[in-house]
C-alpha cells in the first residue's frame, strides 16, 4: 500500500542542521494498523508528514498504491508511473492528499463551522451535488456515531467527539489510507479507548490501511499489527507489534516497554536500595520475558522444586500486546552456584527469555 | 429648523448650508477611502501571512518588501504624511486638495494600518487548521478563504471598525490642508471665526458618526462569534 525507501529530510534551523527524517525504508501493507513510535523529535510527525506531501522530502521515494512512486530530489518531486515520469506539481499533490485521510493531535476542525459544515469541507473538493454531500455527511455521522451533533460546534464538543468529527471528516472522500497524527495524545483515557476501538472498526469495516504515529506505547499494544520506533530520524527498530515487545533489541524499545510494563520501577528499587544488584557465585537478579503460551507455565514453582533453588520475586506483569500476553518477571534467585546456572538453563529451554540484570 | 437648534446653535444655524456640503464631503472621503483602504490593506495583509517564513507560500522578498513599505508608512505622522504626498497627489489625481485630493494620503495613512490590523487577525488563526485544510487538498485560495478570512472573520469585522473610526479622524486631520469636510468647517467657521457653537456641533456630529460605526461593528462581530461562544 504504501512503500518508503530511503526517505531523508533535513531542517535547517539557526543552530544548525536536523535531520528529521533519515534514510527511513519501510513497507506498510494494505489493511494494516501500523505504529510509528518514538519520543517527540525523534521525527516520526515528519516522516507521517511526507506521506501526503505535507512536506516534501528532500530525497528517496514513496511508493503508493493506486498512484504510483514518486522520487523526491532536492525538493523535486518525479512521478514514475509504468514508463511515464512526470514533475509533480503542489496542484498534483492536492490530488494525492485527497485520496489520504489525516487526523491531528488537537483535531484542527474548524471554530466557525458546524459538524455538519466541517465534515462537508473536502466534499467540495469531489463533484457531489448539495444533495449527495448532504447524504454523505450522514452517512459518516452514522459511521462515527455522532448524528445528534450534526448542526452543533466543534466548542460545543468533548475531545473525543471532536476527534470522532475530524475522523469522519478524514473519511469524508474515501480514502483508502488514514493518517492519525498522536490523535489520541490530547484525550483522556475513555475517549482515547473509543477512538481507538472507532479506528479498528473502520480499518475491519473499510480495509482501512492506517498509520499510527504516537508516543504511548499503550496504543500500539491496543490496535497495532506492525511497529516502527523511530529515534533521531531513524527507524531502529521495525517488526510485528508482538516480536518487537517481546523481545526489544534496542535501549529505547526497552525503555518503552518497560515504562509501560511496570518493570522499569526496577531501576527504581535498585537505586533506593530495596534490591541488591552486588551479585554473588548463588544469588543474582534476572528479568524473565514470557512470551506467547509460556505464559501459562508453572514454571517459577517447577524450578524452585526441581532444582532447590529460591526464587523471590520483586516484580511480575502480564500485557496485552496485540491481542495475545506478554509476562514480564524480575526476580532473585538464590541457591547452589551449579543448581542456580542449571536452573536458568531450564528456564531458557522452556521458551523464556532470562537476562542476568547488571549494573548499567 | 427648531427654534432650539437655532438658539443653542446660532452660527452654525447660519452656515447651514456649507454645513451640509462639509458633512457629504466627509462622507465622501470616508467612504472611497474606505474602500480603497479594505481592498489594499486587505490584500496586504493576506500577502503578509501568505508570505511570511513558514506561510503557505513564503517568499522572502515580497513579504520583506511589504514589511519595509507598511512599517516606513506607520511611522510618519499623518499630518506630516500630508504634505509629504503633495506632489505625488497632483500628479495622479490632479489636484491636492478637495476630496479627490484627500483620498490618496488616507489612503496611504489608513493602509498601513489595516494591513498590520488583518495580518495580527489572521496571525491568532490556528496554524493547525491551515494544515489540515492543506492534508484535505485545499489549495492556496482555498486557505485564504475557505479558512483564514472565514475563521478570523470577527475579528476582521472588529479591525474593520477600528480603521474606519480611524479614517474619519484622518479624514478631518486632512481639513487642515484644505481637504473639505467637517475638519475644515470646524477650523475655518469655528476656530478661525471664533464660533465656538460650530466647533460643538462638528465634535457632537462625530461623536455621533463613531458611535454608529462602533455599534454597528460590534453587532456584527457579536452575531458572527456568538456561534463560537454558544457553548455551555
Amino acid at each position: 500500500m504504501i512503500k518508503i525507501n530511503d526517505l531523508s529530510k533535513r531542517f535547517e534551523t539557526k543552530s544548525g542542521a536536523i535531520d528529521a527524517v533519515d534514510g527511513v525504508s519501510l513497507t506498510i501493507d494494505e489493511g494494516q494498523i501500523y505504529g510509528i513510535m518514538g519520543y517527540s523529535g525523534a521525527g516520526k510527525s515528519t516522516l507521517v508528514r511526507c506521506i501526503n506531501f505535507l512536506e516534501y522530502p528532500d530525497s528517496g521515494s514513496i511508493e503508493i498504491d493506486g498512484f504510483g512512486k514518486i522520487s523526491c530530489e532536492n525538493g523535486l518531486l518525479t512521478l514514475e508511473k509504468g514508463e511515464s515520469r512526470t514533475r509533480l506539481t503542489e496542484k498534483d499533490l492536492r490530488a494525492l492528499r485527497r485520496s489520504i485521510g489525516m487526523i491531528f493531535q488537537h483535531f484542527n476542525l474548524f471554530d466557525r463551522r458546524t459538524v455538519f459544515e466541517n465534515i462537508a469541507y473536502p466534499l467540495r473538493y469531489s463533484k457531489k451535488t448539495k444533495e449527495q454531500i448532504s447524504s454523505r455527511v450522514d452517512e459518516l455521522l452514522k459511521l462515527v456515531a455522532l448524528e445528534d451533533k450534526r448542526d452543533a460546534y466543534p466548542s460545543q464538543l468533548s475531545g473525543g467527539q471532536k476527534q470522532r468529527v475530524a475522523i469522519a471528516r478524514a473519511l469524508a472522500n474515501d480514502p483508502k489510507i488514514l493518517l492519525s497524527d498522536e490523535a489520541t495524545s490530547a484525550l483522556d483515557p475513555e475517549a482515547t479507548d473509543q477512538i481507538l476501538q472507532l479506528l479498528r472498526d473502520l480499518n475491519r469495516k473499510l480495509g482501512l490501511t492506517i498509520v499510527i504515529i504516537t508516543h504511548e506505547m499503550a496504543v500500539i499494544k491496543a490496535i497495532c499489527s506492525r511497529v516502527a520506533v523511530m529515534e533521531d530520524g531513524r527507524v531502529v527498530e521495525e517488526g510485528p507489534v508482538y516480536d518487537v515487545f517481546s523481545d526489544p533489541r534496542q535501549k529505547i524499545t526497552r525503555r518503552f516497554t518497560e515504562a509501560s510494563s511496570g518493570l522499569g520501577k526496577l531501576g527504581k528499587l535498585i537505586d533506593s536500595g530495596a534490591v541488591s544488584l552486588e551479585e554473588s557465585g548463588e544469588r543474582k537478579l534476572i528479568r524473565f520475558t514470557y512470551t506467547r503460551d509460556t505464559v501459562g507455565k508453572p514454571l517459577i514453582s517447577t524450578v524452585s522444586r526441581q532444582f532447590g533453588v529460591d526464587v523471590n520475586l520483586l516484580l511480575a506483569n502480564v500485557d496485552v500486546v496485540a491481542d495475545r500476553a506478554l509476562g514480564g518477571i524480575a526476580a532473585e534467585i538464590s541457591g547452589e552456584k551449579e543448581a542456580v546456572a542449571a536452573a536458568l538453563e531450564y528456564i531458557k529451554n522452556c521458551g523464556v527469555r532470562a537476562e542476568v540484570i547488571e549494573n548499567e | 429648523m427648531s427654534e432650539l437648534f437655532i438658539s443653542m446653535f446660532p452660527n452654525a444655524a447660519n452656515y447651514w448650508d456649507r454645513f451640509l456640503e462639509s458633512m457629504e464631503a466627509t462622507f465622501q472621503m470616508f467612504f472611497i477611502a474606505g474602500v480603497l483602504t479594505m481592498a489594499i490593506g486587505g490584500t496586504f495583509g493576506v500577502l503578509l501571512i501568505v508570505t511570511r517564513p513558514g506561510g503557505i507560500r513564503p517568499n522572502r522578498i515580497v513579504h520583506t518588501v511589504l514589511e519595509a513599505v507598511t512599517n516606513i508608512f506607520r511611522s510618519i505622522p499623518f499630518i506630516i504624511l500630508l504634505i509629504f504626498l503633495i506632489p505625488f497627489t497632483r500628479l495622479i489625481v490632479g489636484t491636492s486638495i478637495g476630496v479627490r485630493g484627500a483620498v490618496v494620503p488616507l489612503v496611504f495613512g489608513a493602509v498601513p494600518f489595516f494591513t498590520r490590523q488583518v495580518e495580527s487577525a489572521l496571525s491568532d488563526v490556528d496554524p493547525g487548521k491551515i494544515e489540515a485544510a492543506r492534508a484535505m487538498g485545499s489549495g492556496i485560495w482555498g486557505m485564504i478563504f475557505r479558512v483564514y478570512l472565514k475563521e478570523a472573520l470577527p475579528d476582521l469585522i472588529r479591525v474593520v471598525t477600528i480603521t474606519a473610526i480611524s479614517t474619519i479622524g484622518l479624514s478631518t486631520s486632512a481639513g487642515a490642508v484644505g481637504a473639505g469636510g467637517i475638519g475644515s468647517f470646524a477650523i475655518n467657521y469655528g476656530q478661525n471665526m471664533h464660533y465656538q457653537d460650530i466647533v460643538n456641533l462638528c465634535v457632537i456630529l462625530l461623536l455621533i458618526i463613531v458611535s454608529l460605526i462602533q455599534i454597528i461593528g460590534n453587532t456584527l462581530a457579536r452575531k458572527t462569534y456568538n456561534r463560537e461562544l454558544f457553548k455551555k
